[in-house]
């Protein structure tokens, strides 16, 4: 099996697994119980706020717990916006946002805020000076994705965030969910207020992520009930979950060295891709994630690319796994100004630390099988 | 350029004459303990400063420990050059080329090492221009400058700093032996610990604690609030002392007005014993003047009469107020508002005595079986030793 679509989830690491089964079994008290057990459990969670906190360089308590990226950001902007909402309904994104920032934003919109989103040029990157222009006295909030998780452009978040130093009032959300871990962020330097994470990306279990909420921001919540994760998400907390992220997120980031790697197959795997004839990079050539490559086979249907490549154990991706079941353009790679065509063949291979060169190989030694099989049966 | 050494000076330990070596020693020691999550740091005593090598680390959370250890006037990032000319002047310009938006400088050259061939006039001028003729539009104010750079010359190496990071003051923590700190979980106690531990001392806490009517959570919470303290400079030692009995036989034998005072003398009895068992020569308590019933001077009084061992009140003479903002700063606060409840407070009868006097509390005692009680309250103590860099026991960081 060659797994080559790990922006859509990665495989935890067995360390991980062991430990999710350990606490599971283990620690399985209700962390509010008053008991020694519940405490146990409770004891856990803090220790874990905490160990994540230090790893990210920010303060434990800003560390509010989720069942994942999409909780994470439905509370960042559902939240701030309704928090915010007596000072002004104008909201600011991109056009090149998850699905999940996407859909709250559209949400929104039909509760009556106004939301501006950015274009992007050809590489998928937003203009710092647009966004400048787009700030009026009623702007709440500005999210912006990271990393994206289609192309793997890197979008100027610190400048973003130097640009926002003057308008204090203004509310700051990263979707960090394809970035942590593979691309450095530094939370406090480029004033990032709410960043929304997720540890299946990271090696870690499904139904767990962190939401990075800045000391002083205040939120509404959207999940109501009991006084968990300082009363902002109700619910009794995952805890073998959160233990496992926190050692997931350690040993993701212990990993530096693995970035040299990934940089390295990525030039291997372009360098292939390009020098078959018909395939179009989409992915931009600098300040681009080391893991992600986007690419279109202008002429075929990628679904059935995906399904020819799964005949033989290979594993990719059309768009994002949040939206590929559906057989539209990608609004990634329209925002980024490809035609409709280029825009509905693209094809998204992921690595992870695990990923070899061999299998790059082997990948596309299966597509250059592959496409002529595919042309002919278009064109006959 | 990327700083590789954080240089660090003394304060009021460069007056301690031939004593000095100890205080600089067990100041190395603590600042080791604090930053023992940073294995690749190397920290070495040279002739009046401490100096670390980074060795890669990153500097952002180093200096935020370096802030909270006592013993420390201030410390500064700092650029290892040779002692060559060549090499201070590259690294002057290195230094002041990390620093935005300056117009003016100036060179301050400081020769610890006297066999260096150039004096610190002929140094700042030859440093000085070198960085004037390899930069462009800034120029030197000896005055009030932008940046000030620093160039120490040490025997074996030369030091390249601008700016510099107050430490916390005060003696390094164990140059002053140990004190008994009588922790509550409240706001006070654990700023009265951090006072104490500033002027050197070395800090054990007693807690005591009432199981069933206190739970697991108080307990906690006072252990969250010793740890807190560890970053001082210090392991903190907890003794837990089950309180339940004690104040049960109080509760049975004791007017309820007289009941308060009483129970402040046990404590300070058992606190007394510990102490004796441990070699501590002190206790500390969050007391302030008049602040609650046990606290006025009349209760005081009373209450201290039990013991000989002088007992250190570092907020006596503090308004609530400011207790409650040195709490914010050494980032107790939070923990010890959380509302549970403490020993003090179950069983409290609402008719304390504001003017209770020591004929009346010894008179009451008498109907105490004082002597078993104490004994075995000590008996049955816990102790937990907590350390910055231990927070949990092997099983739990097992699992991270």
């Amino acid at each position: 099996m060659i797994y080559l679509d790990n922006s859509a989830t990665t495989k935890p690491y067995q360390e991980v697994v062991e430990t999710y089964a350990k606490v599971a079994s283990t620690y399985f008290g209700n962390p509010s119980s008053l008991h020694s057990l519940g405490m146990q459990a409770e004891g856990l969670v803090t220790e874990s706020r905490s160990r994540i906190a230090n790893i990210l360089g920010v303060k434990a308590k800003e560390i509010i717990f989720t069942s994942g990226g999409t909780e994470g950001n439905n509370i960042a902007i559902k939240g701030t916006a309704w928090a915010k909402k007596s000072r002004g309904k104008h909201l600011i994104t991109t056009q090149v946002e998850h699905a999940s920032v996407a859909e709250a934003f559209a949400q929104l919109e039909q509760d009556g805020f106004e939301v501006t989103y950015l274009p992007v040029d050809h590489a998928g990157r937003i203009n710092v000076m647009q966004l400048e222009a787009a700030i009026r006295p009623d702007t709440t909030l500005v999210s912006i994705i990271h990393v994206n998780n289609e192309t793997g452009t890197i979008q100027p978040i610190h400048e973003v965030g130097k640009l926002l130093e003057k308008f204090p009032h203004l509310l700051f959300h990263v979707d960090d969910v394809q970035g942590i871990t593979k691309v450095p962020l530094n939370i406090r330097e480029a004033r990032i207020d709410l960043c929304s994470c997720s540890a299946h990306k990271f090696h870690g279990m499904k139904g767990n992520g962190f939401l990075f909420v800045r000391e002083g921001v205040r939120v509404n919540s959207l999940l109501h009930g009991g006084e968990q994760e300082n009363q902002l998400r109700a619910g009794t907390e995952n805890v073998a979950g959160i233990v496992s992220m926190a050692k997931a997120l350690r040993i993701a980031s212990e990993q530096k060295s693995h970035d040299k790697k990934l940089v390295s197959l990525r030039e291997r795997l372009i360098t292939q891709l390009t020098s078959i004839e018909g395939i179009v990079i989409n992915s931009p050539s600098y300040d681009v994630a080391p893991h992600i490559v986007n690419f279109s086979i202008p002429g075929t249907k990628p679904e059935v690319v995906v399904q020819s490549l799964t005949a033989k154990e290979v594993y990719v991706s059309t768009k994002s796994a949040c939206s590929s079941k559906l057989s539209a353009p990608s609004r990634v790679l329209s925002a980024m100004g490809l035609s409709e065509e280029r825009a509905s063949s693209g094809i998204r291979v992921s690595f992870s630390y695990e990923t070899t060169q061999q299998e790059i190989d082997r990948f596309i030694a299966e597509l250059k099988v592959i496409i002529p099989e595919l042309r002919e049966v278009i064109n006959s | 350029m990327k700083y590789d050494h954080i240089l660090i000076r003394f304060g009021e330990l460069a007056l301690k004459g031939k004593n000095r070596s100890i205080f600089e020693k067990q100041l190395q020691q603590n600042i080791k303990m604090s930053l023992k999550l940073f294995p690749n740091l190397q920290i070495k005593r040279t002739y009046g400063r401490i100096v670390i090598e980074l060795n890669g680390e990153n500097h952002e959370p180093i200096v935020e420990g370096l802030q909270h250890i006592f013993g420390i006037h201030s410390f500064s990032l700092a650029l290892k050059v040779e002692n060559s000319l060549e090499s201070m002047q590259k690294g002057a310009l290195q230094v002041l080329k990390e620093h935005d938006e300056v117009n003016t400088f100036k060179i301050t050259a400081r020769r610890a090492y006297k066999p260096f061939p150039l004096d610190t006039m002929q140094l700042n001028r030859e440093i000085g221009g070198y960085v004037l003729t390899n930069t462009n539009d800034i120029t030197v104010d000896v005055h009030n400058p932008d940046v000030d750079i620093r160039v120490e010359v040490r025997e074996t190496a030369t030091y390249v700093t601008s700016g510099s990071y107050p430490g916390a003051g005060g003696l390094p923590v164990g140059t002053s032996g140990k004190v008994l700190l009588l922790l509550s979980g409240g706001i006070d106690s654990p700023v009265a610990g951090y006072l104490t531990m500033k002027r050197g001392a070395k800090i054990e806490a007693i807690h005591f604690h009432s199981p069933p009517y206190t739970n697991e959570r108080a307990k906690q919470k006072v252990l969250d609030l010793a740890k807190t303290l560890t970053k001082f400079g210090s392991s903190v030692t907890v003794h837990l002392v089950p309180f339940t009995d004690v104040q049960k036989h109080i509760h049975q034998q004791i007017p309820s007005n007289l009941q308060m005072t009483i129970m402040r003398r046990v404590m300070l009895r058992i606190s007394e014993k510990i102490a004796n068992e441990r070699k501590i020569l002190a206790l500390a308590t969050g007391e302030s003047l008049g602040q609650v019933a046990s606290q006025t001077l009349h209760s005081m009084n009373t209450i201290n009469e039990v013991t000989n061992l002088p007992i250190i009140r570092p907020l006596v003479t503090m308004d609530k107020l400011e207790v409650i903002s040195l709490a914010k700063k050494i980032d107790t606060y939070e923990t010890s508002i959380l509302p549970f409840e403490d020993c003090c407070t179950i069983f409290l009868p609402p008719d304390s005595k504001t003017r209770p006097k020591r004929e009346q509390a010894n008179k009451y005692e008498q109907y105490l079986e004082m002597e078993s009680y104490v004994n075995d309250a000590v008996e049955r103590t816990e102790k937990i030793v907590l350390t910055s860099s231990s927070p949990v026991n092997d099983e739990v960081d097992s699992l991270f």
